[in-house]
């Protein structure tokens, strides 16, 4: 159970190793790893290069914001371990932004609360992603279909 | 109390933060943005009223009806993009 915001790169074989030590309780683990993408979606067309991505956040609030997400995922699946790990800066096409990991006696638990953590942070989790594309810098607008996403996991 | 920018809405105000002292009737996040607006073109153009963005009351997210007696940060933002 934990999160992390941080600027530096993250081993995704060290982070899961370190997840599930000593655990056995754990038959499952759903693992999602965001990269940065070399060209910027419009209108679900891929037209514009981007060089380069910064991430800016709320320190503080953005922590608060993920440990919120994580609870949430914890009272709805049985889970046995979940890790998310942000980053924020500087970052080039092909580097990974984000960390995200579940693990649960049973798959199902682990890819549902996986996808629920990854849909959530992206729409309530405090980050804001800045392109820098050969047009020039601009800042990315939230997408309809990450809403939609979102609000699948609504309670009814 | 402080009042934070983020992402554009920094670089169209100017300033990422700011100590503010709003006068008395100034109770809600609501009626901070209506306040802030009048402090400048880059305040008015950043928290116009069509403007997309949120605000987060000491680090939580708020409405626009939650009281700001009392809270030491206020911060406006555009819908987060993260992940």
């Amino acid at each position: 159970m934990a999160v992390r915001v941080q600027e530096m790169d993250f081993d995704v074989g060290a982070e899961l190793d370190r997840l599930t030590a000593g655990n056995k309780r754990i038959g499952g683990l759903a693992v999602f790893v965001g990269l940065v993408r070399e060209m910027h979606v419009r209108e679900g067309y891929h037209r514009d290069r981007v060089d380069a991505l910064t991430l800016e956040h709320y320190p503080g609030m953005t922590e608060r914001a993920l440990e919120e997400i994580e609870a949430e995922a914890q009272r709805r699946w049985p889970l046995e371990a979940t890790l998310i790990v942000h980053r924020h800066g500087r970052m080039e096409p092909g580097e990974r932004i984000v960390l995200v990991a579940v693990g649960s006696p049973h798959r199902e638990a682990a890819f549902e609360a996986c996808e629920f953590l990854v849909d959530w942070l992206k729409t309530k989790a405090p980050f804001w992603k800045l392109e820098d594309t050969p047009k020039g810098e601009k800042w990315v607008g939230a997408h309809d279909a990450d809403d939609q996403a979102a609000a699948r996991w609504e309670k009814k | 109390m402080k009042v934070r920018y983020f992402a554009w809405m920094k670089r169209t105000v100017g300033v990422a933060e700011e100590e503010i002292d709003p006068p008395a009737g100034v109770r809600t996040v609501g009626d901070l943005v209506t306040w802030l607006r009048t402090r400048s073109a880059g305040h008015a153009e950043a928290l116009a009223e069509g403007a997309a963005f949120g605000a987060a009351v000491d680090k939580r997210t708020a409405t626009f009806d939650v009281a700001i007696a009392g809270a030491g940060e206020v911060a406006f933002f555009p819908p987060f993009t993260g992940g």
